[in-house]
């Protein structure tokens, strides 16, 4: 499992209702009801992954998310979740703010910019950051909106968000004290546990 | 020797016909005092009775959803693209049952049947039944095979109407629902289109006020304008395009003419028949109008018109799901404009709000409404992933 999915899942209770916005393969949410017996749904736009969540026995909803959460009801799920999807969002603001009518908690992860690889990146040689971990070229990239840690932060800030827990960690996964340190400098994935007061 | 069927074929089967002697109350108030309902069943029911599933056709559909009637058949049942060995809906895995719905014209009891109380074809007489009543009459089937719950109820369009009242009314009944192309109930377009099929057969001189057998005659222009009517919509303009537009005609200059191909090269400057899409619709229309029933056309129009299981819950369907305890999986096509995917998204949304358990797919095709009939890969594979989900869970323990 990916690393911040393993994260993730700590924070979800057993026979919860849980909403995965971006839910890719459904693994997780496979891994949620067999582990948790959680009643899970996923939302995907990407047919291949479509296909794999059925396979996976997930229930899975086709719906582009940028079009908004109003088919879902208020307080009817226990956690939304968002995983490497905030960044691919048009409007990454609007649909947090679903994420917390919809849900009583949201979690979300997103590939931390203000990590020293990419800012030594642009730095040095004056272009946008291309890596493994990242491997798209500007023009063409699912990514389109890159945030940093601070940068969330003061989002959640701004929109009255709770940040129950903030995990930050590094291309091992790890936190180590270093990262825990500093989180936007050395963490390369950002994990919130949000909710609203 | 014997002529080789496909081998994702069920191959050569043969329907069975079943009576009841049971009276059953119809929605109307009126009541069949007996009634007959042909069968057609595929693969082997299991030990445990987990593996049966349930097929509910479409407008004009039958029992012979799958396989071929003889050796000589060159056409199989209407669902042979998702029925058999290896397809979605797998013959080695499941027991699929598949009947003539009430008031049908291919077996079961309906308007050409002979009435026994008159001693002559019910014709007109034959009471209106609803997607209510026909699912009352597959619980009696059902009951009869000795199946008490049904792995899955699918069923594409109309078809998918009944596994929505499958899932209202008979919650324990089944496991899960797969309803296809569907819609929660008609829109006033639709039942626009209905109108004007049942008209063009009323209004036939042959038509008789339904009792043209008696007169040994039959409404034939009637019924094929309205399945004239009917089949355009369930074609898409593209679907159209293509089927029409393959080979290169006088005017082409780019690389489409639109479907506009010409039957014999040139135009005749009368009111003939000039274009492919014209022939083509001219032969669907006669073909069906000497293999089906004007009145069970009336009577399915009408089932069609009358489908809105909200009408008990105050105009919300989302209550009609309350008590639902399935599993559902709706899938629409891209351009099927009869029960486009808007229609399916709020059956989705309703049951989303019911909380229920729900998996949907929007297919990209061309081929408009007749998509769910079709061999298309990606409709095929969502179809198959859910139907070994439907397997494993119940049925994998059973052998």
């Amino acid at each position: 499992m990916r690393p911040d999915l393993e994260i993730i899942q700590q924070w979800i209770e057993p026979n919860s209702r849980v909403l995965d916005l971006g839910c890719g393969d459904g693994s997780l949410l496979h891994f949620l009801n067999e582990t948790k017996n959680v009643s899970s749904i996923g939302l995907e736009i990407d047919q291949d992954n479509i296909e794999q969540c059925i396979e996976n026995g997930v229930n899975v909803i086709e719906q582009n998310m940028d079009k908004g959460l109003d088919n879902f009801q208020s307080d009817s799920f226990d956690t939304v979740l968002l995983a490497q999807t905030l960044q691919a969002l048009s409007n990454p603001h609007l649909l947090v703010e679903e994420m917390l009518r919809v849900g009583k908690k949201g979690i979300v992860t997103f590939p931390n910019f203000g990590n020293w690889k990419s800012r030594l990146y642009l730095a040095t040689r004056g272009r946008m950051p291309v890596s493994k971990f990242m491997p798209h070229q500007w023009y063409d990239t699912p990514n389109i909106h890159f945030c940093t840690v601070k940068d969330f932060d003061a989002l959640c800030k701004e929109m009255n968000i709770r940040v129950l827990t903030r995990t930050v960690v590094d291309s091992q996964h790890q936190g180590s004290w270093a990262v825990k340190a500093w989180p936007n400098l050395l963490g390369e994935i950002a994990i919130y546990h949000i909710t609203r007061d | 020797m014997t002529e080789e069927f496909p081998i994702d074929s069920v191959g050569l089967v043969s329907p069975q016909l079943f009576h009841f002697d049971d009276e059953l109350t119809l929605r109307s108030g009126k009541v069949l005092r007996g009634f007959d309902l042909m069968v057609e069943t595929y693969g082997e029911l299991n030990a445990e009775k987990s593996n049966a599933v349930l097929i509910c056709h479409a407008l004009s559909g039958d029992h012979h959803a799958a396989g071929y009637h003889s050796e000589e058949d060159g056409k199989p049942g209407w669902w042979e693209a998702c029925i058999g060995p290896g397809k979605p809906i797998d013959t080695d895995k499941f027991f699929v049952v598949s009947l003539n719905n009430l008031g049908g014209c291919a077996g079961s009891t309906g308007p050409i049947s002979v009435n026994p109380q008159t001693g002559t074809f019910y014709g007109p007489d034959f009471p209106v039944v609803t997607v209510r009543d026909w699912v009352k009459s597959q619980v009696m089937l059902m009951e009869k095979l000795g199946i008490q719950q049904w792995a899955a109820v699918v069923g594409g369009s109309l078809g998918g109407m009944q596994v929505l009242r499958w899932a209202i009314s008979y919650p324990e009944r089944l496991h899960h629902a797969v309803c296809i192309a569907a819609a929660p109930k008609l829109s006033a377009q639709n039942i626009a289109f209905n109108e004007v099929a049942r008209h063009s057969i009323i209004s036939d001189p042959n038509f008789h006020d339904g009792r043209y057998l008696e007169h040994q005659t039959s409404p034939k222009q009637g019924l094929m304008l309205a399945r004239m009517v009917g089949h355009i919509t369930y074609l898409s303009d593209s679907a159209m395009r293509s089927k029409f537009g393959k080979t290169v005609g006088d005017f082409e200059t780019s690389g489409s003419n639109f479907g506009r191909d010409l039957r014999s090269g040139k135009l005749s400057f009368g009111f003939n028949v000039d274009f492919q899409v014209e022939s083509y619709l001219h032969y669907q229309g006669e073909r069906f109008s000497e293999n089906f029933d004007a009145n069970t056309y009336l009577l399915m129009t009408k089932a069609l018109d009358y489908f809105d299981p909200s009408v008990d819950f105050d105009g919300d369907l989302s209550k009609a799901f309350a008590n639902s305890s399935c599993k559902f999986m709706l899938l629409s096509f891209s351009t099927d404009w009869r029960f486009p995917p808007e229609r399916s998204r709020e059956l989705v949304n309703d049951l989303l709000k019911a909380g229920r358990e729900v998996t949907y797919v929007e297919i990209e095709a061309d081929e408009g409404h007749d998509a769910f009939l079709l061999p298309i890969p990606r409709y095929m594979n969502a179809f198959t992933a859910y139907m070994n989900r439907v397997f494993r869970e119940k049925c994998s323990n059973a052998t």
